[in-house]
Formats: C-alpha cells, sequence, structure tokens
C-alpha cells in the first residue's frame, strides 16, 4: 500500500467513468458490426472475471476500511453462510446475500 | 392484445423451443405507454437489487472518508458498481491512476457486449444517432437482463421508449440509494455499517458462482481468487490488473485449447447458443 492517494477523488471518479462510458459507447458503436460471440469479447470477459475474483477475495481476506477491524474468521464465516445458503436455496443470490449479512451482524454484535 | 397474440404464434411457429409467451401484455398502446410500462416493470425485484448493492456502495464510500458528492458523482457518472467499488479501494489504497483506469476499464468492459447484443432490437431507420450514445448510458447488467427478453415482443417503434424507461427508472433511483446507504452507514450501529460494506464482495461472489458452465470462465475465476492475494503482497499497486491480465488471459488462453475443449465437453454442460 502506497502513501495516502496522490490525487483528488474527484479524478479518479471522472477518468472511471470516462473509461465505463468508453465500453458503452464502443458497443453502440460496433453493434450490428460484430458478432457477441468473437474471441476478443471472451477474452475481455475472462479478464473481467478473473480481476473481479481477485478482487472479491481482496475484499473479503484484506479488506481496507472499517472492516479491516473485524477478525478474518468472521468474515470468511459470513461469506461461507452465504455461500451454502445460496446452494441450498437453488442459487438465489438475494437469499444467499442476505443470510450472509445477517451473519456478519450477528457475529460483529457483540464485538464492537 | 389480437396482434400480440398472433405474434406469438408466428414466433413459436418459427422457433420451437421458444417458451410460452408471458401473461403480461406483450406490447403496449403507444411508445409513451411503452415508456411508462418500462418503468413501472423496472420498479420491482429488479430495482430492489441493484438498490441494496448501491446502498452498499454508499456506506462503503461514507467507510473510506469521502464525502457523499463524491458517492453521487460516481453513481451518477459511472452507474456500473463492480467498476465504481474497484475505483473506490483503489484510489483509496493509492493506486496509480493508470492502473485504476484500466481497472475499471476491463471491469466495465462487459457492457460493450451488453450494448452490443442488445442494441439491434433497439435500432431503426430514421431515429437519431446521438440517441443510441445517450440510451447505452442506460445499459447495465439489471437493465439487460431486464429488457433483453421483452423487446423482441415489443413493435418496433416501442423498444427504444421501452428501454429509456426502464433503465431511467433504475438509473435515477440508484443516486437515491447512494446517499441512503452513505447516512445509513453513520447513523446505525457499526456492525450494521459493517454488513452493508460486506455485502459488495458478497453479492459479486455469489453472482459469479451462478454461472459456472463455462470452462474458460471458471478458470478465471480460480486464477483470479489465487493471483489477488499473492499478487497483493508482491506489487500491491498493480496487482489488480496484473490479476486480470494473466489470469483471465491464461484462462481464456486454455479454454480455446484442446485440452479446455475437452474439460467443457466432459465436465461443463454443453453451451448452448446464448448463456
Amino acid at each position: 500500500m502506497s502513501e495516502a492517494a496522490l490525487y483528488s477523488p474527484f479524478v479518479a471518479i471522472a477518468l472511471a467513468a470516462v473509461a465505463t462510458y468508453a465500453s458503452r459507447a464502443a458497443g453502440a458503436f460496433l453493434s450490428g458490426k460484430i458478432g457477441t460471440e468473437s474471441a476478443v469479447i471472451d477474452w475481455i470477459t475472462c479478464v473481467t472475471y478473473a480481476l473481479l475474483a481477485g478482487l472479491v477475495v481482496r475484499m473479503i481476506w484484506m479488506p481496507v476500511g472499517a472492516l479491516s477491524t473485524t477478525p478474518d474468521w468472521m468474515r470468511f464465516t459470513a461469506a461461507a453462510t452465504g455461500l451454502a445458503v445460496f446452494i441450498v436455496a437453488r442459487k438465489s443470490v438475494g437469499l444467499g446475500v442476505l443470510s450472509g449479512t445477517l451473519t456478519l451482524i450477528a457475529l460483529t454484535w457483540n464485538a464492537f | 392484445m389480437l396482434h400480440c397474440t398472433m405474434r406469438s404464434l408466428f414466433k413459436s411457429s418459427l422457433n420451437m423451443s421458444h417458451t410460452a409467451p408471458t401473461d403480461k401484455p406483450c406490447t403496449f398502446a403507444t411508445p409513451r405507454a411503452a415508456f411508462w410500462g418500462g418503468a413501472r416493470e423496472a420498479a420491482g425485484v429488479p430495482m430492489m437489487v441493484m438498490g441494496a448493492s448501491f446502498v452498499g456502495f454508499g456506506s462503503m464510500i461514507h467507510d473510506l472518508d469521502w464525502s457523499v458528492w463524491h458517492a453521487v458523482f460516481s453513481t451518477l457518472s459511472t452507474w456500473a458498481l463492480p467498476g465504481q467499488i474497484a475505483m473506490a479501494e483503489m484510489a483509496y489504497t493509492g493506486a496509480p491512476l493508470m492502473a485504476l483506469v484500466l481497472a475499471v476499464f476491463f471491469i466495465n468492459a462487459r457492457l460493450l457486449p451488453l450494448a452490443v447484443s442488445l442494441l439491434p432490437h433497439v435500432r431503426r431507420p430514421g431515429v437519431a444517432t446521438w440517441k443510441y450514445y445517450a440510451v447505452v448510458m442506460l445499459i447495465a447488467a439489471t437493465s439487460w437482463v431486464g429488457t433483453m427478453r421483452r423487446l423482441p415482443d415489443l413493435h418496433q417503434d416501442q423498444r427504444l421508449h421501452y428501454l429509456t424507461g426502464y433503465g431511467l427508472a433504475l438509473y435515477l433511483n440508484m443516486p437515491l440509494a447512494t446517499v441512503i446507504g452513505f447516512y445509513i452507514a453513520g447513523q446505525v450501529p457499526l456492525p450494521i455499517t459493517l454488513a452493508l460494506v460486506f455485502l459488495n464482495p458478497l453479492y459479486f461472489m455469489l453472482l459469479f458462482l451462478f454461472d459456472l458452465h463455462n470452462a474458460a470462465k471458471v478458470l478465471s475465476l480460480i486464477f483470479g481468487a489465487v493471483l489477488g492475494p499473492l499478487l497483493y503482497q508482491i506489487a500491491p499497486d498493480w496487482s489488480l490488473i496484473a490479476t486480470g491480465l494473466v489470469g483471465g488471459t491464461a484462462a481464456w488462453w486454455i479454454g480455446r485449447s484442446a485440452w479446455g475443449r475437452h474439460v467443457q465437453d466432459t465436465w461443463l454442460k454443453r453451451e448452448t447458443g446464448h448463456e
């Protein structure tokens, strides 16, 4: 982790917005010109999946901010509960997220 | 209504696998009605699920000690959550701007195929090009899933209105969800704030595990989950973008290889046309 951010959050937000709109605009431009099954789009999808999987693991295992004050096992237990409910409830993302967050509330309730 | 039924019959006769027509009216009286119809259909489960994740984003921004204006500005200008969360995380940990922009670009590049596959349904002659460049701002995973299955059943001149109504209803409510999340984070007991922040990674984790029928995607998830924390120890600033590029490219390459195809055919369900 480097020293405090060297740029204002507004700059980061604005650049992120431009980087995001670029994909939407490129999509508008390309619609009808390329198929959705092209190798380039497959590659972009794979890079995104790997990147976000890395981010998700990091946010659960090594979070920043207030969440970093909670013990690892609480976050792992909450994530595992969410995952278990998700599987049992036939891939219900809503129920999985609800049970996982409720588990974290229950675990941290008396700890803080 | 008669016209609507005939269209359905016509479609089913063309495509045997066409699912039963929905009981909802499959067409609207006017383009204006299509706009409001779209907004009404968005204002239910889609808005709740999406709203919950933006509440989480608002809480996260509060947790990082940014202002509510940062949170609202990000939601209005980007309106694509995984990228917004990566942006906030990376800016907070002081990642280089170039790494941040690249990471957000790759994360939100999924909008490109979404737009490419959705827009042909709303395109029609005589509509100004700028309208397409405006309406893509309303394309996100939630609005794509919600409108994609309805658009083919609508009149050609109602589709753009329907999509605009659906997307705008979601778009205009997310800054509200963001603000609610931001202020909830300061007012409720700490465990609830923590849970709202925790909601984001949990939501994305489950969203990814929802569809595991593609060998390359599964490999991408595994490589990313392993490389993410590992590279973070070595080069924190560039770890996310490196995780994506290395893990994703390797997974994509293996997925295309003979072995990858073998695994796809043997262990995972054969992919059928569209995911």
